[in-house]
């Protein structure tokens, strides 16, 4: 899939509780192809510390509004200045980056897309994609407590949205691997994306029970193009771009202990 | 149109601008984004003898205008080099050059030796500064009798442009290039990363893995313009700047500071197309001063 320079229109930035944004962006082209699972690396303008650019999963692409939504953590002063621009504001976007979750495999028919905190990103563009394609995607998304959820009228619109808190404000309380749906239901396959503590536990579980499962990593990158190399992850090959050969692996390519 | 043109030893470059081992991968990873022929000269990934797997992670950590980085050399060796990596980039029409480097004499050599073999690698760069493998790198590169050392050894072998890579990391890169010159080298290129570290205060640990890693990034250039200012004026040899180049302007200092070519580095992983640029602005610099060659400002400072 071609990579691109673009500058994108700031359409609206949104805050969303204290430590987020959701900033939907478009432009007067049509938006580049993209896959769910890819990346973008935002240019950070204007901020004294911040050098390189910000890699942000694509949380969702409108192609009818010609938007691409961008679902943010503010963590540093990158992204704390990300979250002053303004609708009309211009920021300069790479994209589409990284490899993207892979379909399913004609058998899997039942899926479960689990996500914690801002890693529920990713999910919500997956999410969509499957249901094009004629899935029911069920979504288990986790957070600390109920106001720490994010989107999750976005996901209802997507497919069927089960949920964990850790204080039990809503939904099951405990961590997504707690969720009774895991003891239930039967999943064919496992996509997931979320703090790594949680990525290893749904990995662990889907290892035991031979289910087929996606993780998308985090790590700090430079180029995002799998030229520098700073951001490797172990795999059963050896060192790993997770920008370029990731940010998707399946679990049974990791060195995980699971 | 001034005329953009630069000889390195032996190696004809259609423009000054190069892009620096490591931050460009293979060239491939930009063809997205620009038409990478048109760069002056590409050089390729630090390649060594053996495979070599590289540091653990994290081996990045952003500073204020800069990054630092312990990747260690990652690479899979020459070998995999010459049987899988050459034959995709042999045909890109510009300078594919390789970064060549080792842990001993005999293995810079050694790999020199088989990138010899390939007659689309007009030129090598002979990294003798990398702050981040335990044995060798920069080792040869901290001392006149190391770099004299395995300079000479390299020449004896490798017949083609061969450009030695200085470390910063030393009390008089000057002394460093003359040895460096009078082993045989065709051309220096400075700076490699400064050594430096980053501390997470509150987890009170090492951002990086290996604890020390190389400084890169526009927070270096008044280091590199010093150093590059400095080794100019005392060999005959030229010169190829880089450290901290972001902009063509940043270019057009190395040149008056004595480069007759620059590398672009850190800057291509805030622009992708960055390269090509600068090669434009280069052309407007000059085209603007009334110069009708890049040649004209090397080493043009009023001091």
């Amino acid at each position: 899939m071609k990579k691109h320079i673009v500058d994108l229109k700031v359409v609206s930035n949104e805050k969303l509780g204290d430590k987020h944004i959701l900033m939907k962006l478009t432009s007067d082209a049509l938006l580049p192809e993209m896959r769910p699972g890819q990346f973008a690396e935002v240019r950070v303008d204007n901020s004294s510390t911040t050098f390189l650019r910000r890699p942000i999963s694509i949380h969702f692409v409108d192609r009818v509004k010609n938007e691409l939504d961008l679902l943010i953590q503010l963590v540093g002063d990158g992204t704390r200045k990300l979250a002053t621009l303004k609708a009309g504001d211009t920021v300069n976007v790479v994209l589409p980056l990284g490899n993207g979750f892979s379909d399913p495999q004609p058998q899997q028919k039942s899926l479960l897309l689990v996500g914690g905190g801002v890693g529920v990103a990713p999910l919500l563009d997956l999410g969509s994609y499957l249901k094009s394609k004629g899935y029911q995607p069920t979504f288990l998304l986790g957070a600390r407590s109920a106001k720490d959820l994010l989107q999750i009228a976005a996901f209802e619109k997507v497919g069927r949205v089960l949920v964990t808190t850790e204080d039990g404000s809503c939904g099951e309380k405990g961590f997504v691997t707690n969720h009774s749906v895991l003891k239930n239901e039967q999943f064919d396959k496992i996509y997931t994306c979320g703090p790594t503590p949680m990525m290893k536990a749904v990995a662990t579980f889907a290892a035991q029970h031979a289910i087929d499962c996606e993780v998308s990593l985090e790590n700090k990158m430079a180029c995002g193009l799998g030229a520098c190399l700073c951001c490797v992850t172990e795999t059963k090959e050896g060192h790993k771009c997770v920008c370029s050969d990731g940010p998707v692996f399946n679990i049974k390519d990791l060195t995980w202990q699971i | 149109m001034a005329d953009l043109s630069v000889k390195i030893g032996g190696l004809q470059m259609k423009n000054p601008v190069m892009t620096a081992s490591g931050t460009f991968g293979y060239g491939e990873e930009y063809a997205d984004f620009i038409d990478i022929s048109q760069i002056g000269g590409i050089i390729v990934k630090g390649t060594t003898l053996a495979h070599r797997e590289g540091n653990p992670y994290p081996r990045m950590a952003e500073t204020p205008s800069g990054m630092l980085n312990c990747v260690g050399l990652q690479n899979k060796g020459v070998d995999y080099f010459v049987q899988n990596i050459y034959p995709r980039i042999k045909d890109i029409q510009t300078n594919m050059i390789v970064n060549v480097s080792g842990a001993c004499v005999d293995d810079y050599v050694a790999t020199a030796e088989k990138i010899n073999e390939l007659p689309n690698i007009p030129a090598i760069e002979l990294n003798i500064s990398c702050p981040n493998v335990k044995q060798g790198g920069m080792a040869f590169g901290t001392t006149c009798a190391g770099a004299e050392s395995v300079v000479s050894a390299v020449r004896k072998v490798y017949k083609k442009t061969l450009i030695v890579k200085l470390s910063p990391n030393v009390t008089n890169i000057a002394e460093i290039a003359q040895s460096a010159e009078a082993a045989g080298a065709d051309s220096v290129s400075l700076i490699n990363t400064l050594m430096g570290m980053a501390i997470d205060a509150e987890r009170m640990k090492p951002v990086l893995s290996t604890v020390t890693g190389g400084l890169s990034g526009p927070c270096v250039k008044p280091v590199a313009l010093r150093m590059v200012w400095q080794v100019a004026k005392v060999v005959k040899i030229p010169v190829v700047g880089l450290g901290g180049i972001m902009n063509a302007t940043d270019a057009i200092e190395f040149f008056l500071a004595g480069a007759s070519a620059i590398q672009i580095g850190t800057a291509n992983f805030i622009d992708p197309a960055v390269t090509l640029k600068v090669v434009a602005g280069i052309n407007e610099y000059l085209d603007r001063h009334g110069f009708s060659s890049v040649k004209e400002i090397v080493g043009a400072l009023k001091v």
